[in-house]
C-alpha cells in the first residue's frame, strides 16, 4: 500500500478529526521502550505524516499517570485522537498490527 | 483475654492475622507473613471478601495498611462487602489505612503487537503500596489477566516475576483465583504459590448449602486437612475450628444447680459438674423442654449468661409454655442474661448450624448453653454426622466450661433411640424422661441413667410437672424404666 494514495484518498472534509494524538507509555529506557518509540515514529512517518502527535509518558517519572489510562502493560501506545480510545501493547515491531490496531487502514 | 482456647496449631514462623474469625486458629496465627497466599474457589464461594477482610483487618485492627487491584469488581460491590464488614471505603481511603486501584482489562480494546511486559501493573501497585506505605496487598483476581491478555507466555513469566516483587517488598499478599475444572485454579495459579494455598467451597447438598475451607498447603506449618465450616453473614468471614484434637480440657469440681432440688438430691446434693454435657431423652411430652427451662431459670438466678438454642420453637412459645408450667424466663430475657436463638434445622446445613452456635457462644460467652432438641439436627443430617457436630460442639464447651444441656426426642423402637444412645455417649450426664400408665393414671417418670464422676441416685422419680413448676416425687417401685444394659452399641435402655 502506498502512502500517497492512502493520502490522497482521505477527503479533506474529515480532515480535523483525523489528527492523531498517540501518547506511548514506557517505563524507563528499556530496550522495549527504545524500540516502541522507534517503531512508532517510522510508522507515523509512513502514514500519517504532518497528521499526528507523538507523546512518550515514562511511569518511572511520572507512575501517578498509569492509572488514568489503565496501563497494565509496558509499552502501551493509547490512540487518545480521533476517538474512540485504542490500546496497542508491545514494541510494535509487528508493523501489520500496529496499523490495524490504530485504524490505519484507508477507507475501502 | 479469654482464657480458655483451643491452641490448634503452634508454629515460630511470623504469621499475619487475618482477623477472620476461627481462621488465625486454624493457621496458628494467620497467614503467611511477607509470602503469598493464593484463596481459590467457584464463583460465589466469598474470596473477594476473604481478601478484603484480610485487607480491612489488617488496616483496621493490626495497623498494616492494604492496597487492593482489583481486576474485576465494581467499586459498588466492593464498597458493599467492605460496608458488611461494618467499614466505609471512602473513609478507610481517606484515612489511607486502604487504597483500592480498579485495573480494568478490556480485551477488545488491547491489541498486541511485540514483546512487553507487565510493567504498569508493577508500576502501579509501587505507586499504590508507596502511598499508604502498604503492608498488605490483595490481587482479585489476577486471572482476570488472562482473558485480557493474548500471550500467555509473557503473562505466565510476569506473574511469577509479581509475586516475587510482593515477597521481595515484604508484603503479605492474597491472590484470589477462579476454580478450574481439574485443577485448583483455571489458569494453574497454584504453581507460583508456594507458601499457602487455601480453598473455598460452596456445596449443596439435598437443598441444604454448606460453605467449607480447606488448607491445601501451608509450608513451614502443620495445619489441619479438615474442611472448615465457614459461615458469611452480616459481619463477614467466620471459620468453625475444630477443636484440640487431645482431650485436654480441666474437669472442674465445681458444681451447679440442675434447677430442681430433688434432682440435685439425686446427684449428690450438688447437681451437675460445671462444664459437663447433659442429655435428657424422652418421648413427646415427658418434660424435655421443661427441664432444660428449670436448668436455665437457675443458671439465670445465679447471675449466669444463658444461651438458649431452640430448634423446634419459637422463643415466644417456649416462653409461653414455660409460664405454663410455672417457669418464667422472660424477665432474663430481658435484662440480657438469656438469649434465645431459634432456627429450622433444615434451614441451613449442619455444618452452618455448628458455625453459628460457634459464633454466638463466642459473642455472648455464656456459662451455660441448651440446645433444644438435638433429634431435629437429626433429621437434617445423618446419625454419623450429628455425632461428628456433636463432638466437635462438646469438646469446645468443655474447653470454655459452658455446662450444656442437650434434648433429644426418642419414640419407643425407633431408630431415634439409637440416635440417643449414639450421641450418649459424648454426654457425661443421661437424664431419661419417660411417660408410662401404671393402673391406668398417667404419670413422668425421671431416672438419672448415668452421670459421670459421682455417685448418683439410680432410683426412678415420678416428675411431677404443675404450675408451681417441676418436682419430684418419691422413689418408684413399680417403674417401667427397666435397667440399662451395656452391650455392643453402648447403654442402652431395653424397652
Amino acid at each position: 500500500m502506498k502512502k500517497s494514495s492512502a493520502r490522497k484518498r482521505r477527503p479533506t472534509k474529515t480532515s480535523r478529526s483525523e489528527f492523531y494524538i498517540l501518547r506511548l507509555y514506557i517505563a524507563g529506557q528499556t530496550p522495549n521502550s527504545i524500540a516502541a518509540i522507534a517503531n512508532l515514529k517510522k510508522i507515523c512517518e509512513d502514514k500519517l505524516q504532518g497528521k499526528y502527535r507523538i507523546e512518550v509518558v515514562d511511569l518511572l517519572k511520572k507512575p501517578q499517570l498509569a492509572k488514568g489510562d489503565q496501563i497494565i502493560a509496558i509499552p502501551t501506545l493509547v490512540r487518545r485522537l480521533p476517538p474512540p480510545v485504542k490500546k496497542i501493547i508491545g514494541n510494535l515491531s509487528k508493523t501489520e498490527s500496529v496499523i490495524v490496531g490504530l485504524d490505519l487502514q484507508p477507507a475501502r | 483475654m479469654r482464657g480458655a482456647r483451643p491452641k490448634v496449631i503452634r508454629s515460630s514462623l511470623a504469621k499475619a492475622p487475618t482477623g477472620i474469625q476461627g481462621l488465625d486458629e486454624v493457621t496458628g496465627g494467620g497467614l503467611p507473613k511477607g509470602r503469598v497466599t493464593l484463596v481459590c474457589g467457584s464463583a460465589g464461594c466469598g474470596k473477594s471478601l476473604f481478601a478484603m477482610e484480610f485487607l480491612v483487618h489488617g488496616a483496621v485492627r493490626y495497623g498494616e495498611p492494604g492496597v487492593c487491584m482489583d481486576f474485576e469488581e465494581t467499586e459498588a460491590k466492593l464498597r458493599a462487602n467492605v460496608a458488611s464488614l461494618g467499614f466505609d471505603l471512602r473513609d478507610l481511603t481517606k484515612r489511607k489505612k486502604l487504597l483500592v486501584d480498579f485495573v480494568a482489562v478490556e480485551r477488545n480494546q488491547i491489541a498486541e503487537s511485540g514483546e512487553y511486559n507487565l510493567d504498569g501493573l508493577f508500576i502501579r501497585l509501587a505507586h499504590a503500596v508507596k502511598a499508604i506505605k502498604a503492608k498488605r496487598v490483595v490481587l482479585d483476581s489476577i486471572e482476570a489477566l488472562f482473558s485480557g491478555l493474548v500471550d500467555s507466555t509473557i503473562l505466565r513469566a510476569e506473574l511469577r516475576r509479581l509475586f516475587h516483587w510482593l515477597e521481595d517488598h515484604k508484603l503479605t499478599a492474597v491472590v484470589t483465583g477462579e476454580a478450574g475444572e481439574q485443577t485448583l485454579t483455571r489458569h494453574g495459579l497454584e504453581e507460583y504459590i508456594a507458601d499457602c494455598v487455601i480453598s473455598l467451597d460452596h456445596r449443596v447438598t439435598e437443598q441444604i448449602s454448606t460453605r467449607r475451607l480447606r488448607i491445601v498447603k501451608y509450608r513451614g506449618t502443620s495445619h489441619g486437612t479438615d474442611e472448615y465450616p465457614f459461615l458469611i453473614d452480616r459481619e463477614g468471614i467466620s471459620v468453625v475450628p475444630i477443636t484440640s484434637l487431645e482431650l485436654a480440657h480441666k474437669a472442674s469440681t465445681d458444681r451447679v444447680s440442675t434447677g430442681i432440688p430433688a434432682l440435685d438430691e439425686m446427684m449428690e446434693g450438688k447437681g451437675f459438674f460445671r462444664g459437663s454435657s447433659v442429655l435428657v431423652s424422652g418421648s413427646s411430652g415427658t418434660g424435655k423442654s421443661s427441664l432444660a427451662a428449670s436448668f436455665t431459670k437457675a443458671a439465670c438466678a445465679r447471675g449466669e449468661v444463658c444461651l438458649y438454642f431452640a430448634f423446634e420453637e419459637s422463643p415466644s412459645q417456649i416462653l409461653r409454655n414455660m409460664r405454663s408450667v410455672g417457669i418464667n424466663l422472660e424477665p432474663w430475657v430481658k435484662k440480657g442474661i438469656l438469649h434465645f436463638h431459634a432456627m429450622r434445622p433444615t434451614s441451613i446445613g449442619l455444618e452452618a448450624h455448628l458455625a453459628i452456635v460457634h459464633k454466638l457462644i463466642e459473642q455472648f460467652r455464656p456459662k451455660v448453653v441448651v440446645i433444644d432438641p438435638i433429634t431435629n439436627l437429626v433429621v437434617a443430617s445423618g446419625t454419623y454426622s450429628i455425632k461428628s457436630m456433636l463432638m466437635r460442639l462438646v469438646d469446645f464447651l468443655k474447653v470454655q466450661q459452658i455446662t450444656s444441656m442437650f434434648t433429644n426426642l426418642t419414640f419407643s423402637g425407633d431408630p431415634q433411640e439409637r440416635t440417643a444412645a449414639a450421641v450418649s455417649s459424648l454426654m457425661d450426664t443421661w437424664i431419661v424422661l419417660r411417660d408410662s400408665k401404671p393402673n391406668g393414671r398417667p404419670r413422668r417418670e425421671l431416672y438419672v441413667l448415668k452421670s459421670r464422676g459421682m455417685a448418683h441416685s439410680r432410683d426412678p422419680r415420678e416428675l411431677i410437672v404443675s404450675d408451681r413448676g417441676m418436682e419430684l416425687g418419691k422413689v418408684l417401685k413399680d417403674h417401667s424404666l427397666a435397667t440399662p444394659v451395656a452391650g455392643p452399641g453402648g447403654v442402652k435402655v431395653p424397652e
